[in-house]
């Protein structure tokens, strides 16, 4: 009762926003409506992947080519890269920012932060988040945040260069590596400010799912999407403050002389004072919130893709509970996991068991996931809309990086794997491309619902296999040079004999990375253009069930007009036999679809089943359902 | 009628397009042109170096992709004008392109697993590493299996079950039997992996001594960017070290006041006897770094302010490993594995697997730590016969061993 009336209220504050002028500023600045966030952080996101893709492609060019000289290179970046050729400290620069950026900035934020905003209110039937405010700060956090990492390239001595997990000492003393200076204290104030954002649209995000959803929206009747946020937030609640006290002790040890996590350091013969502290705290405090974090990120995409592999297949997901309950699985094992990142690195050998105990059951609910995906295609019929070739990718991919998973979470294995180029492939496949593809699914998919207009679809095929081919082409042959024994963050392999033989197969990995860097460009045109010049978009483009799609198609503040639709029906009533068309919206009574009706529609209500079969006997079935 | 103008309108955007490529083209030429005129014999190499030749070529596929789209476009809307059904049928296209990339990628990856797979490490020279790589073997058949059968599945209910107007998908919710199937059967297969791992895991690092056959201790220090070895002299044990020692004389911060420190030896390379387990004592002197020996299957890192071990048994010689792998310049190594600066990239040094008779010779040969300076310093006897060891200290390092040992063994 009380949200019904809730909503009134807010229906009623709609009402009087509609006489109040938005000016530029409050519409696409510091607006406050979840529409406008979500393009806020897309956008963002956006433009932070293309800059951490651009890092990534400058490393690649100094592995591929280690003793040739490239004098745009040092045309852009001046002394890092005197004579066009990138320094190692530069180098470290690179791979720590591009890690940076693509974890939080693209695949948390980025990710996250556009979808809940965009999807949470629309299909649960919710006017906005249930803190517009807050919702609003929360972009501007991220955006500051952003600006911050950004700002450590113009400085003397450089970004970060530790490694984007940033472990101490090396990151605690600039003495180690000139990086570890301003860039570093840069690095951690952006990092506070980026967890504050996530913090904010977290809370908001499991506030809204828990309270503002539309009548008949019960949590078994929410999508996978909405579930794949709420959990999602909920984990980013639970572990991002636990970085937060990590970065805080290394303000500490870096500013103001402490001892968390140094002891017994000697720089050269320079004889440190700090005494006590352990390196590996850091590793504790930092995994807590960083095993999480890689669930932060795929989670999301996986609740995408399921929506839309749904859609495409033109059929119900398989197992739609069993869907949920590997999600909550992979939520509750996630936080305690993040041992597995630390077999080798000195933690006690006795709990490097227990992690690796731990680690191997989270495969469990992700191999639940792979084969309900499967089983959902089977026998559908499958639409390939570019939402579903990057949905079909990302399955691939989580496969593929899944799969390396099972050897380094074993911690006998990990011991020869550990910070090898094997972890590289591993983690690029399972949480770096199934990621990306699930966040360009989601782009593809929700386009006409963000901008009202549809995206070309050639581009999309286009940009789609590229970037497929591609990304395999890049990540696979990585797997083979880490079984041979190299170690990843390697500024150049010329040292050592035996890596001369993977120089042919880096220069081979750089030009893919390039061509799946250029391919991007057919996706930013395409997304870019089609804001302004895009086919203008239908009411439902994808036939799909969800709430979202019976919203105008011009935005409005509030989202619908007059009443929020009531829901009767879960999302995934897709080709159901004796309905005339493949797909039921939820906003569809079960008295307007007597035909289709099962048993178990009604969830034991004893009243609405005998209906139903008076209804039958009414109306025999004369033609063969299905 | 207004379909047939918005045909022509795409067709004249189509020509607009193409002259435009035509336009460009003959640019192009006559840069091209320009260039050869004024430089007859020009350097290619430099041209393909240029970044605004990259940009050119890259501008002409962008182009070339433009008038194919357009071209499609206009393919499609004069079929749909005349009335035909629709051109191209992209659903088929990319079935077909997914059951395509399933047969090419299959082969890619046996092709990776023969070719790239053939150039990984030889077999593991340490009595553990043995049942590291069985188990590897193991999980990669387990995978690989996994691997296929799964991207058979998914790349070909991608090729069967394309949309088809005349069809309705199979309305299948769920089935309890078969999630619980594969709900319990990964389980079953990870159980058996985390089983083999633990008790794997737990012989590596819960090793019982042998008294008869006690580890030989060796400790390993990092710094940036390089590795210094501390062999422990005639008592068997490395002595103790404290930091704050640590001066330009004593690098490593050895106590000498500790009499077990006093025989330990430096060596540039660690050469260890095949079939005596090795105990390695990690320490790091300023940051974080990994102790990686790939060959033997060894990684540990090494951490300021603690200690790490790791204990092996070494099984294949250098000398039999060069023959193995057919390479005369084969060497065993270790190098660094966690990033730790800028010469992180160069942070080696040479393992020597030896008999143990080729070992006592070397060690023998092997300075101390310990030297007249660092006597002095921390206030020990400079020698027995100080003027004539002061005399030429480097020649008498063997002797100095040898009364260390006598110094000892008082």
């Amino acid at each position: 009762m009380s949200t019904i009336a809730l909503h009134d209220e807010h229906n009623h504050d709609h009402a009087d926003h509609g006489h109040h002028k938005e000016t530029l500023i409050s519409k696409y600045i510091f607006s406050m409506d979840h529409k406008m966030i979500a393009k806020q952080f897309l956008v963002t996101g956006i433009i932070m992947a293309v800059i951490a893709m651009g890092l990534s492609i400058l490393f690649r060019i100094q592995l591929a080519w280690p003793d040739k000289n490239f004098p745009f290179l040092e045309t852009f970046l001046g002394k890092w890269a005197e004579g066009g050729r990138i320094k190692s400290d530069f180098y470290l620069a690179l791979v720590t920012i591009h890690g940076t950026i693509m974890v939080f900035f693209v695949l948390t934020a980025g990710l996250s932060g556009t979808f809940s905003n965009l999807l949470i209110p629309l299909q649960i039937g919710a006017r906005d988040m249930a803190s517009p405010f807050l919702n609003m700060l929360s972009y501007w956090f991220f955006f500051t945040a952003c600006v911050i990492m950004m700002s450590s390239f113009f400085i003397q001595t450089g970004p970060a260069s530790g490694g984007w997990t940033v472990y101490p000492p090396l990151s605690a003393l600039p003495t180690a590596i000139p990086g570890s200076g301003m860039g570093m204290t840069l690095w951690l104030i952006s990092m506070v400010l980026f967890v504050a954002s996530s913090l904010m649209g977290g809370i908001n995000y499991v506030s809204t799912i828990l309270n503002m959803r539309t009548k008949g929206m019960d949590l078994w009747k929410m999508p996978l999407t909405i579930w794949a946020f709420f959990l999602t937030a909920i984990l980013g609640i639970l572990s991002f403050p636990v970085l937060v006290a990590g970065v805080v002790l290394l303000v500490f040890d870096r500013s103001f002389g402490t001892s968390f996590y140094l002891s017994d350091i000697v720089m050269g013969t320079n004889i440190l004072p700090n005494e006590g502290g352990s390196p590996i705290l850091w590793q504790h405090l930092f995994w807590f919130l960083g095993h999480p974090e890689v669930y932060i990120v795929i989670m999301p995409a996986l609740g995408i893709s399921s929506e839309v592999i749904s859609v495409n297949s033109r059929k119900p997901i398989f197992g739609y509970h069993a869907m949920v309950y590997s999600l909550i699985g992979i939520t509750v094992l996630s936080f305690i996991v993040w041992g597995h990142h630390m077999f080798v690195t000195g933690m006690n050998p006795l709990l490097g068991g227990v992690f690796m105990i731990t680690t191997l059951i989270i495969a469990v609910p992700s191999a639940v996931k792979t084969f309900n995906y499967l089983a959902t295609l089977w026998r559908g019929n499958i639409r390939f809309t570019p939402a579903m070739l990057f949905a079909i990718g990302l399955v691939s991919f989580f496969i593929s990086g899944g799969l390396t998973g099972i050897f380094l979470g074993n911690a006998s294995l990990d011991i020869n794997l550990h910070d090898t180029y094997f972890v590289v492939a591993h983690f690029h496949l399972v949480m770096g491309s199934a990621a990306i593809f699930g966040m360009l699914a989601g782009v593809y998919h929700w386009y006409p619902k963000m901008f009202g207009r549809m995206m070309n679809a050639k581009l999309g095929y286009l940009h789609f296999w590229l970037t497929f081919i591609a990304a395999y082409l890049v990540f696979f042959p990585l797997h083979f040079l880490g079984l041979d024994g190299v170690p990843r963050r390697y500024y150049a392999f010329t040292e050592f004999e035996f890596m001369k033989k993977w120089l042919t197969v880096n220069v081979f990995v750089t030009w893919a990375a390039i061509i799946a860097a250029l391919a991007q460009v057919a996706f930013l045109f395409n997304f870019f253009y089609s804001i302004y010049k895009g086919k203008k978009a239908p009411q439902n483009p994808w036939e799909s069930n969800t709430l979202e799609w019976t919203a105008p198609v011009e935005h409005l503040h509030g989202n619908w007009p007059g009443e929020i639709p009531t829901v009767y029906r879960w999302p995934y009533d897709y080709s159901k036999p004796g309905h005339d068309a493949d797909f039921i919206p939820q906003t569809v009574p079960f008295s307007q679809t007597m035909s289709s009706n099962l048993p178990h529609d009604f969830e034991g209500n004893e009243e609405a089943e005998k209906i139903q079969q008076d209804w039958e006997i009414a109306n025999p079935v004369t033609e063969n359902k299905g | 009628m207004s379909l047939r103008k918005f045909i022509m309108n795409k067709t004249t955007g189509a020509l607009a397009v193409i002259l435009a490529v035509f336009a460009n083209t003959s640019v192009f030429a006559q840069e091209a042109a320009s260039v050869a005129a004024s430089a007859p014999k020009v350097d290619m190499g430099d041209v393909y170096k240029s970044v605004i030749f990259y940009i050119l070529v890259f501008l002409a596929i962008c182009l070339f992709i433009a008038i194919v789209g357009k071209a499609i476009r206009v393919y499609e809307l004069s079929r749909e004008a005349q009335g035909k059904p629709v051109g191209i049928n992209w659903n088929r296209v990319h079935a077909s392109l997914f059951a395509l990339f399933l047969v090419l990628g299959l082969y890619g990856v046996y092709w990776e697993y023969t070719v790239h797979g053939a150039m990984l490490l030889p077999d593991a020279a340490s009595v553990h590493g043995e049942r590291i790589d069985q188990m590897f073997n193991l999980t990669l058949i387990i995978t690989t299996i996994v691997f296929v059968v799964t991207h058979i599945l998914l790349f070909g209910f991608s090729y069967i079950y394309k949309y088809s107007a005349k069809r309705k998908a199979y309305y299948y919710p769920h089935n309890n039997t078969i999630e619980k199937i594969w709900t319990i059967v990964p389980a079953l297969v990870l159980t058996v992996l985390v089983l083999m791992g633990f008790l794997t895991w737990r012989s590596i690092f819960y090793k019982v001594d042998d008294p008869k056959n006690m580890p030989i201790q060796i400790e390993v220090t990092s710094e940036q960017f390089k590795w210094s070895i501390r062999y422990p002299g005639a008592d068997g044990v490395v002595g103790h070290k404290n930091y704050k020692l640590t001066t330009s004389t004593n690098t490593l911060g050895i106590d000498f006041k500790d009499l077990k420190s006093r025989d330990d030896q430096m060596a540039d390379e660690m050469v260890i006897p095949v079939g005596k387990p090795v105990k390695l004592i990690l320490t790091s002197k300023d940051v974080i770094h990994s102790f990686y020996m790939p060959h033997f299957r060894v990684q540990l890192n090494t951490v300021p302010g603690m200690q790490t071990i790791f204990e092996f048994t070494p099984t294949i010689t250098t000398s039999e490993m060069q023959q193995k792998t057919n390479d005369p310049n084969f060497k065993y190594l270790f190098y660094c594995a966690k990033i730790c600066g800028s010469g992180h990239y160069n942070m080696q040094k040479v393992v020597r697997v030896v008999s143990i008779e080729e070992y006592k010779t070397w060690l023998a040969e092997q300075k101390t730590y310990l030297n007249d300076d660092l006597r002095k310093q921390f206030n020990l006897p400079v020698a027995p016969t100080p003027a004539a060891s002061e005399a030429d200290s480097s020649a008498t390092d063997s002797s100095a061993v040898k009364t260390n040992q006598m110094a000892l063994n008082k």
